[in-house]
């Protein structure tokens, strides 16, 4: 999608966010914009205390910024009170109101936008039924279980039909199973409503999964926003390669370079091409990142672009991963995808030689 | 709060065991609370009953009673014997002190909820470790006696007082506002003495909301007043009828405030009960009053529990 700035659900220009006085401030965030788009479901993924909570609380009109301002299809949105943004929120502890019953949860944004008696009901079925708890309307919400009051809360911040669903790690209190139906079920509920989703995580899988784009964050920054497959092939920093699955980093030298690749030297003179984010100008001591199954093994060591020894083969059903021992000290790990015709079967304490795809390795900043 | 009611195939023998267990355990609990059962029938029970056997007594002439059955200790509630042709007279100044009691006891009742709310709300929402020291500043009037507080009132309220000194010293008034012994001095000492009793289990209720509730209220498109109305009030059911139910009972039966504050001329129903066992010397007529008062109180109790208890949904 080409940016289109009348396209834009949400833009956040230059959010500062600073909490307590004096000697005590700490910037929650820090300068930060982002746009996001119409339509798209949009993840701000980055580990606790990254500032992600805090910018989805900005644009729910929870908290105010301290400097900066938020867009909502154009209009600045940043002074005005959550009850006059058409933007819900589904929380994280679901909050759901306990003297009510289901279906009173549902209709309570309707009834507060003080919409007639008939069109409530008629939105309130519609919302039970899409998220399938049509039977259990009548019921206290005391007395669902937690996957079920995760729907009541999603229908409950869809009801009102917004403009924007603010979805604050809806799904870290849901078990394996469960959590894994209701990613299925929120795509759903996305393509189904058209409601533009902005949902926070720590989960990068969940992250992976589920978004169209997604912006990595991590000590109130944003560090990278591109599609899944952008952060997991194309990392920007070390920060987001290190954070989003597994990656093995290796020290090396470079040697040379174009625009966009570099020859870097490894300790074993062995020469590997890679290529480097835009803006950044790697020259020297450099580290590289190479995703575990972007690499293989060879059993000639000879044959390897590196080698090493196996230390370790842990088996995990659809793949295996090999830790091997580099001759230069460091660790790296293989991931190799099962098959019934796999030809060559390792040992522990094997010598062995890794080959790399090409593209596989990046250049990143520290 | 109702739970799912077991069905009967669910009853397996380790529910038995469990229920045997619950058993024992309730025969355990009983023999706990067998010294507060004993302090609650000695202290409690047994002079309820006294009153109950003396209000169908007849009054001695130097206090005390006689004991020959009599009701005439119910009928003088609301009659009078004419002495001369011995017939019954409606008299209804004992039932008009009732009523100015109830009066006095709603709105005592009501100004402490109103002023309560705020107040046990800005508690709640304060910092944790200042809590504490608000439910304190709460609790210091409590240290020293209300007999004390109230002739404390009475000296600040009284026509040379602090209040009439200071207006008249300001030039706002020449002669000094009459306060003292009128129903409007009852009225402030009743809530000057019962606003902790409404604040500590308004607070107590408050402090426990979820405050994530009142975000996701404002989420929804509900304003201050809607999350109020909605979600704060009908969380804080319990603490509003506790609050109001520790105000208005006392109230009702308040004897020192009305005794110093109205002056002994705007009786409530704690000093007229008083009086029969002091000047009226007709304790019958006293030990009637009292239960007629209880009777009163335990109606109210009733409707008013009924009505509130039941749809706490329908906020």
């Amino acid at each position: 999608m080409p940016e289109q700035p009348g396209k834009n659900a949400i833009e956040v220009r230059g959010v500062r966010k600073v909490f307590g006085t004096g000697e005590n401030q700490v910037a929650a965030l820090d300068t930060v914009s982002v746009s996001i788009r119409e339509n798209e479901f949009f993840t701000l993924l980055g580990p606790s205390g990254c500032g992600k909570t805090t910018l989805l609380r900005l644009i729910a009109g929870f908290d105010f910024p301290t400097a900066g301002e938020i867009l909502l299809h154009g209009q600045d949105i940043a002074p005005l009170p959550p009850f006059k943004r058409p933007v819900n929120t589904v929380f994280q502890s679901y909050a759901l109101f306990p003297h009510m019953t289901v279906a009173q949860n549902i209709g309570f944004g309707l009834e507060m936008l003080g919409k007639p008696k008939a069109e409530i009901e008629a939105r309130v079925a519609q919302m039970l039924k899409l998220v399938k708890m049509e039977a259990l309307k009548a019921r206290s919400t005391s007395q669902i279980s937690g996957g079920q009051q995760q729907r009541v809360a999603l229908a409950r911040a869809l009801a009102p039909q917004p403009k924007v669903l603010l979805l604050d790690e809806p799904l870290s209190a849901l078990d394996y199973k469960l959590r894994k139906e209701m990613q299925i079920e929120l795509k759903r509920l996305q393509n189904e409503t058209g409601i533009t989703f902005i949902f926070v995580t720590h989960d990068q899988e969940e992250a992976l999964t589920m978004s169209d784009r997604i912006a990595v964050m991590s000590a109130g920054k944003i560090l990278q926003v591109g599609t899944p497959r952008d952060i997991y092939d194309r990392p920007a920093e070390r920060f987001v390669a290190d954070f989003i699955g597994e990656t093995n980093f290796l020290p090396g030298t470079v040697v040379s370079k174009k625009p966009g690749v570099a020859t870097v030297k490894f300790a074993s003179n062995a020469t590997i091409a890679a290529g480097y984010p835009e803006g950044f100008d790697p020259t020297g001591e450099v580290t590289l990142v190479v995703r575990p199954e972007h690499a293989d093994l060879v059993p000639d060591p000879a044959k390897g672009t590196i080698a090493g020894t196996l230390s370790n083969i842990v088996y995990f059903g659809t793949d295996t991963h090999y830790h091997v021992k580099l001759d230069g000290g460091e660790n790296f790990i293989v991931r190799h995808q099962n098959s019934r015709s796999s030809s060559v079967t390792y040992a522990t304490g094997a010598k062995v030689g890794i080959q790399f795809e090409e593209d596989a390795a990046r250049v990143l900043k520290d | 709060m109702t739970t799912a009611a077991l069905s009967p195939t669910t009853l397996s023998k380790a529910a038995l065991f469990e229920a045997q267990a619950v058993k024992a355990g309730a025969r355990r609990n009983r023999l706990l609370s067998l010294p507060a059962l004993i302090i609650i029938g000695i202290f409690g029970v047994l002079p309820l009953l006294i009153i109950c056997v003396y209000s169908f007594l007849v009054a001695a002439p130097y206090g005390g009673v006689q004991w020959q059955f009599s009701t005439d200790a119910y009928l003088n509630f609301l009659f009078q014997r004419d002495i001369f042709d011995d017939t019954l007279q409606f008299t209804p100044d004992f039932l008009v002190i009732y009523l100015r009691s109830f009066l006095f006891a709603v709105v005592t009742t009501i100004i402490c909820l109103l002023l309560g709310f705020p107040t046990a709300y800005f508690m709640a929402t304060r910092p944790p470790a200042q809590r504490n020291w608000w439910v304190l500043l709460i609790t210091i009037p409590f240290w020293s006696n209300l007999l004390v507080r109230t002739l404390a009132i009475m000296f600040i309220i009284r026509d040379e007082g602090l209040i009439n000194d200071a207006l008249i010293g300001l030039g706002v008034i020449d002669k000094p506002i009459t306060m003292l012994y009128t129903n409007f001095a009852i009225q402030l000492g009743l809530l000057y003495a019962f606003l902790p009793f409404m604040v500590l289990p308004l607070y107590s209720s408050l402090e426990k909301l979820d405050f994530r509730l009142i975000e996701a209220a404002y989420d929804l498109y509900a304003t201050r007043r809607q999350v109020l109305w909605r979600v704060i009030i009908p969380m804080s059911k319990p603490g509003i009828i506790a609050g109001c139910l520790l105000v208005f009972i006392p109230a009702l039966g308040a004897y020192v405030t009305p005794l110093i504050l109205g002056g002994g001329v705007h009786l409530m129903i704690g000093d007229l009960i008083a009086q029969q066992f002091g000047s009226g010397r007709n304790w019958p007529l006293g030990c009637a009053q009292a239960l007629i008062l209880m009777a009163a109180v335990l109606v109210a109790l009733f409707f008013y529990v009924r009505n509130t208890s039941g749809k706490v949904q329908h906020g």
